[in-house]
């Protein structure tokens, strides 16, 4: 399943010993020449793969040729047309699953590098003054988004250029969701996302923040606009139920994330949040997020491990972001899990369990197995559970007669309608923790649904 | 793009007490008793969670006791200044019912929380009597306006300099000794709910009590504030502020909440030999 990480996804990292000790960006991205050299060798295929594998669309053949041909705006009117987050897009979506894994270069060599292209292209246009699309005439529909990430602001970015009026409700103190509170700046810097929101926003989308939507705003008044689009994203932290949870030093990898990415506890005690620096950290998980934290606690300081209870092969996080967790000094235990948090007052360590690969499961990779009597112990300071999320409860909970599911996912139908007729969700509030650009997608799709439902009506 | 809130009004009422109005209508015009709000005062704030104490139009009020870096540069704030973000209102409204008698206990600088609840347990219908407790007379708030609120105001200092020498618990004991009680609501500092909800415990009458722990993002996002309610962690911003009382943890919630403590204490000594390298004026924080 994990794809590994070709030179072109670290090619442009900076040193080891520099990075760990800060949180600019890695990845310096690529230079006009080595942009326009990867562009060159684009195939133009007729019918383009690449596309296909794009969420949103974008025209990934026709911006390229621009590049190559050294039209760099074109190129990101090109883009904008279909995504208006792509220096959020080029930097953290898997591209490696999607476009550069359908490109037909990759069946032989090496697939053309889009994301690089992508974010090349945006941060280009970024420094080189931002143009802003087309918008329709004003229709005088009211729609309230709810949740300002990457489902939120795509939404309101489509529906706004539709000439619709958009709200945008986001409970926090800056618009972004996870792209500001989950993903560490040294992977996704944060005036990127503000210049790229701030884009969104001045196509007339009008945002409130610090507004909790069911409490700041009563879900009848949500109601009375011309539709809803819930973006409320998968924001609930799972723990994993261990004796010993609750002790000081045990942190969800959300709060851990949150305390450094949205209010800079890294930079403590200029910034007035804290958060614990400990000698020795342990990460529970192995997606993108538990990658996330391990980096984030090297960063602090700490000597991180990272248990993770399938085997390596399986870690379902990026292979380029493994690559760098690893080059940063994360130790990785596979085949094991946590089964206690040690400590009186404080925790002091964790003691996990070696796990058997037993029998495929569903996903086709083998079920982990607790090995009884393989009991090992991880002195360490601080554990972070980056097991998952599940979607905010909180609003649509409230909503009367909205139809979830088993894991309290919102049910959409194929056009992202809830059972509320107004009403329809896209992101990881319907479909659990995913990526930014499957957010990004549904969002699109809800958009397209919600000005069809008006123009019929 | 920046939200300000405006602050309406801002005095000291106590020894180290403040209180404060805020304008914000998206609070204000939906806030119930029992709901808190998240302030962050400028761009290098922390998030931190007050409880709603008064609804007036678009304003609402809070009072908090200065002891840390952030409650002690709230408490420099005056009127016409701004606070950045004012999220709210958030958590679980307090489960205001027809009981018959009711019980408010306040315990220092959470008798802010009392006269809201105490308003609309009355305006159920409900007999309600307060008990408004302080170490000594000079951190004793609210008296008025408890006495307004509550058909029956009852005042404790544990050095007697004003009203029962004692504790509210002993005054609490006192009314359940002399009528049926049906309903107790408990707010002040963690181990004085702990000692106090004991006395309703015996005869099993329904206790709420408000937890205070660490909030971050106050939404049920990040687990910072989780606590341990019958056996179960719940979140105290969304499953809360208020839980039954004789099924808290509350060993468990002290000990969360000194988990900051060197940074807290480093926080607020940073900020104050700032404050007098200014001259005890303005703040650049």
């Amino acid at each position: 399943m994990s794809v590994h990480a070709t030179e072109a996804d670290t090619m442009h990292d900076r040193s080891v010993e520099e990075r760990v000790r800060d949180f600019t960006e890695v990845d310096t991205g690529c230079t006009l020449d080595e942009a326009k050299a990867e562009s060159e060798r684009c195939l133009q295929c007729k019918n383009p793969l690449c596309v296909k594998g794009c969420p949103v669309t974008i025209d990934i053949p026709a911006f390229i040729r621009e590049v190559a041909a050294g039209d760099i705006r074109k190129a990101a009117v090109i883009i904008k047309e279909q995504n208006m987050l792509p220096a959020i897009c080029g930097r953290v979506c898997p591209q490696e699953v999607q476009c550069e894994g359908q490109c037909i270069l990759g069946k032989k060599a090496k697939p053309i590098a889009i994301g690089m292209l992508e974010r090349f292209v945006a941060d280009w246009e970024r420094q080189h003054g931002m143009v802003l699309p087309q918008k329709k005439p004003a229709t005088g529909r009211r729609i309230a988004v709810v949740g300002a990430g990457p489902a939120g602001l795509t939404a309101s970015a489509e529906l706004a250029r539709m000439g619709h009026k958009v709200t945008l409700f986001e409970s926090l103190h800056a618009a972004g969701g996870v792209l500001m509170y989950g993903i560490p700046a040294f992977r996704l810097p944060k005036e990127i996302v503000k210049a790229e929101v701030d884009a969104v926003l001045s196509l007339g989308v009008d945002l409130r923040l610090n507004h909790l939507v069911g409490r700041s705003v009563p879900i009848q008044e949500l109601l009375n606009y011309d539709a809803v689009f819930l973006g409320t994203g998968a924001g609930l932290p799972y723990f994993m139920g261990l004796p010993g949870e609750n002790l000081p030093g045990v942190y969800s990898a959300n709060e851990f994330l949150t305390r450094v990415n949205l209010m800079h506890a890294d930079r403590f005690p200029v910034f007035d949040t804290p958060v614990r620096r400990g000698s020795r950290v342990v990460v529970a998980g192995g997606g993108n997020v538990a990658m996330d934290a391990a980096r984030v606690a090297r960063r602090l300081g700490a000597k991180v491990t990272l248990v993770y209870r399938r085997r390596e092969e399986d870690l379902p996080a990026r292979a380029a972001e493994i690559a760098r967790a690893k080059e940063e000094g994360v130790e990785f235990v596979c085949c094991a899990n946590p089964v206690r948090i040690l400590g009186d007052q404080v925790m002091t360590g964790v003691e996990c369990l070696r796990m058997e690969m037993c029998a495929r499961d569903a996903s086709g990779r083998p079920e982990p197995a607790l090995k009884e009597g393989s009991e090992f112990t991880i002195d360490a300071d601080i554990f972070i559970a980056a097991i998952g999320q599940g979607p905010n409860p909180l609003l649509i909970s409230e909503i009367p007669g909205l139809k979830r599911g088993k894991r309290g996912n919102v049910i959409v139908d194929d056009d992202f309608r809830t059972s509320q007729r107004k009403v329809y969700a896209g992101g990881d509030v319907a479909t659990g923790a995913a990526t930014v650009i499957l957010a990004m997608g549904a969002a699109k799709s809800a958009a397209q649904a919600i000005d069809r439902m008006f123009r019929q009506e | 793009m920046k939200s300000l809130f405006r602050i309406e009004k801002a005095e000291q009422i106590a020894d180290k007490v403040y209180q404060m109005w805020v304008k914000a209508p998206h609070v204000a015009h939906h806030a119930q008793a029992g709901q808190f709000v998240i302030f962050r005062i400028d761009e290098k704030g922390e998030r931190i969670p007050l409880t709603i104490s008064a609804v007036d139009g678009d304003s609402f009020r809070v009072i908090f006791m200065a002891v840390g870096k952030t409650t002690t540069h709230l408490a420099a704030l005056k009127t016409g200044d701004h606070i950045q973000d004012v999220a709210g209102p958030l958590g679980k409204p307090s489960d205001i019912a027809k009981y018959g008698t009711c019980v408010v206990v306040g315990g220092g600088v959470g008798t802010a929380s009392l006269p809201i609840i105490a308003r609309a347990a009355r305006a159920a219908g409900n007999r309600v009597i307060g008990i408004v407790g302080a170490r000594n007379a000079s951190l004793l708030i609210l008296e008025d306006e408890m006495g307004n609120a509550c058909d029956e105001l009852l005042i404790s200092t544990d050095d007697g300099s004003k009203g029962f020498h004692g504790f509210a618990a002993d005054l609490l004991k006192q009314v359940m000794a002399r009528e049926k009680v049906d309903c107790v609501w408990i707010i002040g500092p963690a181990i004085m709910m702990k000692v106090t909800c004991e006395a309703t415990r015996p005869a099993g009458i329904k206790t709420f009590v408000s937890l205070n722990p660490v909030m971050v993002d106050g939404t049920g996002m990040c687990g910072s504030c989780r606590v341990v309610v019958g056996g179960e962690t719940k979140f105290a911003c969304v499953d809360g502020p208020e839980f039954d009382a004789h099924k808290v943890d509350f060993n468990a919630l002290m000990q969360r909440l000194r988990m900051y403590q060197p940074e807290e204490k480093e926080s607020l000594e940073r900020y104050q030999a700032h404050v007098c390298a200014c001259h005890g004026g303005g703040h650049h924080a």
